[in-house]
This record gives structure tokens, sequence and C-alpha cells, in this order.
């Protein structure tokens, strides 16, 4: 925040960075030689349904966007909607676990027409899934304020995650992704779908 | 790509902060005008006494500064708490601060049955965010209106209120010392004055006098301020949750909530009522219409009613720009 901002209680709002998502494919393979880690095929993206009736609109568009090719050959699989306990809405798609390239750029999509009915500022982060042999669940995490990711490792059923995996897969991530730096930031998606 | 944004700043309010920290620094200047045209006039005992001051409250303000957040819970009897302590108050924060993209304050509850919540440190870094038990498991609250507390202490710490309003104090601060060091002067060092600073008899109560009128005017426009910075946290935080609604109700429970406790809580939670997200001190109203005027005068919130209209109009501009977001450019 500027100075001026701060002298008058302002609070700009903070626009996504989209791009670096493309970075998930070839961060992926490396994933996978390295740490053994698959893509499950599931994606999804959160963000801050707002109050009062026109969101409706957006979200019916985004649906359409996501399901429009749908039905044909080697198409889309069907997009869920969900709320989480937090009130944010998340849109989660569904695509084989080989179709990262594909995942991405459905996410891609939904996150560009969010932001061009304005809600960037609303969106809060989007999370692909991977899976281990011995089904260990991972989840890159983008943080679209700071264009960076970061890792999360649910572990068990209770509230703990394994933060000794998350760490190795920053070292292994760390040339292909923008991982975050400030440890901080890395906040635990709970009951995130499609994890 | 157009990116267009939802968030229309509130000129009124920027308008009106202006006019008030220019009133600030106004009162400032005249002052310290005043104090260096008293030292000219070369008494030392009354140069003594303005150096004291300025030196006294300079000083204190830097301590409390530095140590808010570890003042403010100790006054309040908070602790901090982990994740996995409260890990849903740490959900809905890690989430606000995601969206938008700031420090995660340290989380602290407090042990008050009063319903309440508040935030301080001089940064980002250094902040802490503090709810009361009362707000957490007695208010009645569903989840969407702690989050609307919750957004507009963020809005607190993103605004940097702690830093503004100490830097606006500091003037009251100093005048505040000088009144009662000039007062102490005049009642102790009167007897040992000789006839060789004639004009001392009139410098120090000249001094006082100022000192009174600095403080009384930098006093309200002080408030005045803190009440600025209230309804300006307020918009921040519904425009960050994009739910005023949740806000307003999470306002109305609050305050009622206030009304339903025992004094004795409330006064000792008065000292901390600036950084409060509602005021724990309730000043009596509707005797008369000049007793109403006068404590919103006095107050470091806004009343209710102000706040509730402002979130209302946040109400029907979100409703607005979304019914056709791509026809506004």
């Amino acid at each position: 925040m500027g100075f001026l901002d701060t002298l008058f209680g302002r609070t700009k709002p903070v626009q996504p960075k989209l791009d670096d998502l493309f970075g998930l494919p070839s961060a992926a393979v490396q994933l996978e030689a390295a740490a053994g880690f698959k893509p499950t095929g599931s994606g999804s993206v959160s963000f801050r349904a707002p109050e009062g009736k026109p969101f409706a609109d957006i979200q019916k568009e985004v649906l359409e966007l996501l399901d429009m090719d749908n039905g044909k050959p080697g198409g889309g699989l069907p997009v869920e909607v969900t709320k989480d306990t937090y009130g944010y809405t998340w849109l989660v798609s569904n695509h084989l676990s080989d179709e990262i390239d594909a995942l991405v750029t459905d996410l891609h999509a939904v996150n560009s027409a969010l932001v061009d009915g304005g809600f960037g500022p609303q969106l809060l982060c989007t999370l692909v899934a991977f899976r281990d042999e011995n089904q260990r669940r991972l989840s890159l995490v983008y943080l679209y304020k700071r264009g960076t990711f970061y890792p999360f490792a649910p572990l068990g059923g209770g509230n703990n995650r394994d933060n000794a995996l998350e760490l190795q897969v920053k070292g292994v991530l760390g040339d292909d992704l923008r991982i975050e730096q400030d440890l901080t930031r890395w906040f635990p998606v709970w009951g995130a779908p499609g994890l | 790509m157009a990116t267009h944004t939802r968030y229309a700043p509130d000129r009124g309010l920027t308008v009106r902060m202006t006019a008030t920290m220019f009133l600030l620094g106004l009162v400032f200047v005249v002052f310290v005008g005043l104090v260096i045209g008293i030292m000219t006039a070369a008494h030392a005992s009354a140069a003594a006494i303005i150096l004291v001051a300025v030196i006294f409250g300079g000083g204190s303000a830097f301590i409390s500064l530095f140590y808010s957040d570890k003042i403010a819970l100790a006054a309040a009897g908070a602790r901090e708490v982990s994740p996995k302590d409260a890990p849903q108050l740490h959900g809905i924060v890690d989430r606000l601060c995601a969206l938008a993209d700031m420090d995660k304050p340290r989380v602290a509850i407090a042990p008050a049955r009063m319903p309440n919540a508040f935030a301080t440190g001089r940064n980002s870094k250094n902040s802490v965010l503090c709810v009361t038990e009362g707000l957490l498991y007695h208010s009645d609250l569903t989840q969407e209106e702690l989050e609307g507390v919750l957004a507009h202490e963020l809005s607190h710490v993103a605004h940097k209120d702690v830093q503004v309003m100490t830097y606006a104090s500091l003037l009251a601060i100093v005048a505040g010392l000088l009144v009662r060091f000039a007062f102490y002067s005049e009642i102790f060092g009167g007897g040992r004055r000789g006839g060789n600073d004639g004009n001392a008899a009139l410098l120090i109560p000249l001094i006082m006098l100022a000192s009174a009128v600095v403080y009384a005017i930098s006093f309200l426009l002080i408030r005045l301020l803190s009440r600025y910075r209230e309804l300006a946290a307020d918009r921040s935080g519904a425009l960050l949750t994009q739910n005023p609604s949740a806000l307003i109700s999470a306002l109305t429970k609050v305050s009622q909530g206030m009304n339903r406790i025992p004094t004795q809580d409330l006064r000792a939670a008065e000292p901390l009522n600036a950084f409060y997200f509602a005021p724990a001190m309730k000043l009596t109203r509707g005797g008369g219409g000049g007793g109403a005027s006068l404590s919103a005068l006095f107050s470091t919130h806004p009343s209710l009613e102000k706040r509730i209209e402002q979130l209302s109009k946040i109400q029907r501009e979100l409703g607005q720009v979304g019914q056709d977001p791509r026809g506004l450019k």
C-alpha cells in the first residue's frame, strides 16, 4: 500500500496474476520424475462469491465455459460447484490424469472469465491435486495475488500436514515454478474439494 | 484485457479525512510557532518545561507505538493461539489475508465475556488480532458475521491505523503534559521568582492557556479522525469479504451484546476503546438532543446508524455494478 492509501485508510484491490499457471504442466513432469507424484486430473478454482443476485450470472457463465466441450469425444468432464465451510465457492474441474495441459487451460479460462467480469480481487487460490503410489495426497496451491505456488500435503484425517513432504516438493520444483518463499503464506486449505 | 475494478473509492470520506488531518497539522504548526515564540522570549524555566513535555510526550508515544501489541494483549489478558488451538479462526484469517495479499497477523483470544475484537501493532509484521471469548462463543454470530468482524480488524492493520493515530495523538499528549507541568510550576515555582524575570508571571499562564486550547481542539480532531478510520475499515472490510450484509448484522449483534454486559466489564475495557470493533463504553443517549450530539462528538466510533448507512451504500454498489459487469469500464 502506498503512503497516500495508508493516510486515507483506503485499500486498493489486488489484481491477480494468472500467467504463471502455465508453468504447471512442466512442473508436473518434474514432480513425477523426482518425487513420484502424478496429477489426479482434478483441479479447482476458489473464489469469494459476492452477495447479491448478479453473481449467479457469472457463475452460470463460468459453468457454461467449462462444460462447453462436454459430450464431444475427448471433451472435459462435468464441473462441480461446491461451497466450503468458510463460505468460498470452489469450481472443480475433473480431467483424466494425463490431461494436465487441458486442465490448466480450463483453470486459466475460469480465472480469466472471473477477472474479465471484475471479480479478480475475489479470487483466492487455484489448486491442482497430485497423488503418489502410496496414495499420499499433495496439492500445488497457486496464490493469485502473489503469483506464487506452494505445496500443501494433508496427512491423515485430522488437521495435520506433512511438512517434510512440502519442503521436499519446494526443493524439487524450485527451478520450475515460483515457489512462495514466505512460509507463513502457506496456509492450509483443509476441506478443499478435489484434494 | 480490461481489468476494471468493482471498488469505487469513497471520495467524500477521503476529503473529510484530509480536512481533519489538515486541521490537525494546522493546530500543530500554530502550536509549535507559539512555543518557539515563547522560548525566544528567553525564559529559562518556561523553555525547560516545554523541553521536558516534548521529551516525555514523544517518549511515551514512541513506547506505546513500539509495544502497542504487547501492551494491548496484556491489558486484555489475551493469549496467543496457534492454528491447532483455533483452526476455524485461523482458517478465516488465512483466507482473508490471502485475498487481501497481506501478512498474517498473530491471532489471540481474550477471556472477556463481552463480544468484541481489536487489532493493534505498528505494522503488519508486528500486529496482533485479538477476539474475545464472548465474540467466539457467546454472541451467536454466524461464521460469515465473524468473518466480517475479522475483515474490519484486518483493514485496521492494513491501514496502519495504530501508527496514524499515534502520530495524530502526539500533539495532544505533549499539550496535555504542558498544561500539567505549567500548572505545577506555577504553584511550586511561584515563590522563587525574583525581580530579574518580570515577564515570567505572564509566560507560564500563557503556555498553560495555549496548551489547554490546543489540547481541546486536537482531542476533538483526533476523535473525528478515529471515527473516519472506523468507517474506512468498515468499508474495506465489507469490500474484502464482499458481504456488507454480514458486517451489518455483526455490528448490530455486537452492539446489542455490549448493552447486556455489566458495567464493570465495560469500564475495564474502556482504555482499549479506540481499537475495538465496537465501543465498549456506551454513552447514554436519548435524554436530550444536545447530549446525544455531544457524545457523538467525543466518541471514538461512529454511531451504529452511520456505520450501517455506509454499509448499505456498499450493498447497493455491489448490486449495481454486478448487474452488468461487462458494461462498466
